[in-house]
């Protein structure tokens, strides 16, 4: 139920950010959404992208330090209010969303995110019928 | 003034007699009471009858920081611990800090040569001195502390931190010396600036400044901005602590208690020793130190020993200024640090790789050190993926060194494969310090 998110972590100074795209455009890697969660020193650079196991492996090979994280993708209408409607089913079921940030994709809003309860996570999106999205499906829209 | 005119300008002859008789029981007294040193001379072959004069000290062997690390921690105790009244301690190289133990005696010893030096700076009963080097295992402040009283000075243990307390005692107070490392000194003036307090508000006339490293311009600020005259201090907590040298009204070299601490000049590569006026690495002996006496201790700071009298009328001889060290020991706000100390944390943390690097500053008058650590592929799991699991690290390192080095470093990770590779362990250490 969950896709791959590269974690990247980057130094906050110049040449770091383009070091990471510059080894993703050689690869032929598309970005399709990204967010950069910043302190003071560093940077962890979140990005959704084409063939992520593939885009990791060059990115190591580029000398970047890089991890595979399993985030949620779901789908939700882009209307006022839908993303609070998400967001309430794990709030009323006991789990933290650790992060979360979103793009929107062929007219719908998609919600990327982690938990700090992943299993549990996943149960409430089933039962809840919220619309998860796979990786084929985000690789083919994009 | 001189505090002890019978010991401090003594004859040559004189002091060379004592000298003589005082290693021949130190060297009995030890081999006797330590074993490491009873081994080390048994196979040098000497027994304690061969050493009579000062001049037979070039046949004992030398001690290194090493060995007081091996012998860790009482390892070369020679007094029962019974008679030992108090314990310091100073980093070690790796690991283990260099453990110290003073017998009542040590401490009486300890506070004359500090009464000495104070004298010689013109500290009288008069004075209100406060001791603003840092208390606690640390030889500084308590060492200080026990000068002043036995002085007979009205001794304020500031200690260090809350600077502007300190000030407003300073001021209210009509404190009159002070001692603490030349960099504390100027952090005080820029707190100085800040509070809007000026130089003439005080009555501040004497400072003892040590336990790092400073230079002529340093004390030409510390004098101009806090309105006092500066005078060198030298110690280390191997040997005693502050005061085995310090300087006299000519500041021309800093004069040693050589009734108590033998030096000689090594060259640091040979080992032989070097004669007055040539720089090489400084050795000391204990004389009459019973807690843990050490023969010939390699102190690895480079300095000289100068020739001549001095124009006060001490006869005890003079040693130059401090001009670099014979390994990679920094002094980091009057703390020693070694390079190899931060290899071991980082070695001891499965995130780290072993490349490291130490940039060594000084921001506002204060010693900074920051520690860049390099983090292995293996950290970039799953969960590695917020700040917060960044800063976790960083915390974790910082909290580990700062328990090991007793000062707070800033940390910075960086990614695999970023520092520099390098040999050498200089190669580790930026200073950027102008010193």
């Amino acid at each position: 139920m969950t896709i791959h998110q590269l974690s990247i972590f980057i130094e906050n100074r110049s040449g770091t950010l383009i070091k990471v795209l510059d080894a993703l455009k050689e690869a032929k890697i598309q970005i399709i959404a990204s967010t950069i969660a910043d302190t003071a020193e560093y940077g962890i650079y979140r990005l959704i992208c084409s063939e992520p196991l593939r885009a990791c492996e060059e990115l190591k090979k580029a000398g970047v330090a890089v991890a595979l994280s399993d985030v949620f993708a779901i789908e939700i209408d882009d209307q006022p209010g839908r993303a609070a409607e998400a967001v309430k089913v794990f709030s009323e079921a006991g789990i933290s969303i650790t992060y979360m940030y979103s793009f929107l994709l062929r007219g719908k809003g998609i919600l990327i995110f982690r938990t700090d309860d992943g299993e549990k996570a996943a149960s409430v999106i089933k039962n809840n019928n919220l619309k998860s999205i796979d990786e084929t499906d985000l690789t083919q829209w994009a | 003034m001189i505090w002890n005119p019978n010991k401090e300008c003594m004859s040559r002859d004189e002091r060379s007699a004592l000298q003589g008789k005082r290693l021949h029981k130190i060297v009995e007294y030890v081999y006797h009471n330590v074993p490491f040193y009873r081994n080390k001379l048994q196979e040098l072959d000497i027994r304690p009858d061969d050493i009579q004069t000062i001049e037979d000290i070039t046949k004992l062997p030398f001690t290194t920081k090493k060995d007081l690390r091996d012998n860790y921690p009482f390892g070369l105790q020679a007094a029962p611990q019974s008679e030992i009244i108090r314990v310091h301690a100073s980093s070690g190289t790796t690991g283990n800090p260099t453990i110290v133990g003073y017998t009542r005696k040590d401490i009486g010893v300890w506070s004359e040569c500090m009464a000495r030096c104070l004298t010689a700076y013109g500290v009288t009963r008069d004075d209100i001195f406060s001791v603003a080097y840092g208390y606690g295992l640390f030889t500084g402040g308590l060492g200080a502390h026990y000068g002043v009283e036995h002085l007979g000075a009205s001794c304020i243990p500031a200690g260090t931190g809350n600077t502007e307390k300190h000030l407003k005692l300073i001021r209210d107070l009509g404190i009159t010396g002070l001692a603490c490392t030349p960099s504390y000194a100027l952090y005080l003036a820029e707190t100085m600036d800040k509070l809007g307090i000026k130089k003439e508000d005080l009555k501040l006339r004497v400072g003892a400044f040590g336990a790092e490293p400073w230079t002529e311009s340093m004390r030409k600020e510390i004098e101009a901005r806090l309105g006092l005259k500066g005078y060198n201090i030298y110690g280390l907590s191997e040997v005693m602590g502050p005061s085995v040298s310090y300087e006299c009204q000519m500041q021309n070299g800093s004069h040693i208690n050589e009734d108590h601490f033998f030096p000689e000049i090594i060259n640091p590569v040979t080992l032989e020793p070097l004669p007055v006026g040539q720089t090489g690495e400084l050795v000391f002996t204990t004389l009459t130190k019973e807690g843990m006496p050490v023969l010939r201790y390699r102190t690895r700071d480079l300095c000289s020993l100068l020739p001549g009298t001095c124009d006060c009328g001490r006869t005890n001889v003079r040693m130059g200024r401090i001009q670099g060290r014979s390994d990679d020991m920094l002094i980091i706000r009057g703390i020693n640090v070694f390079p190899s100390q931060v290899e071991s944390v980082i070695l001891s943390l499965p995130e780290f790789a072993p490349h490291y690097l130490l940039i060594v500053d000084r921001v506002n008058n204060l010693d900074t050190l920051l520690v860049q650590a390099e983090l292995r592929q293996e950290v970039f799991t799953s969960t590695f993926d917020t700040p917060a699991a960044v800063e976790a690290l960083e915390k974790k390192l910082a909290a580990k060194l700062k328990s090991v080095l007793s000062i707070a470093a800033k940390v910075q990770l960086k990614a695999p494969g970023t520092i520099e590779r390098s040999q050498g362990k200089s190669a580790h250490v930026i200073d950027n310090r102008k010193l």
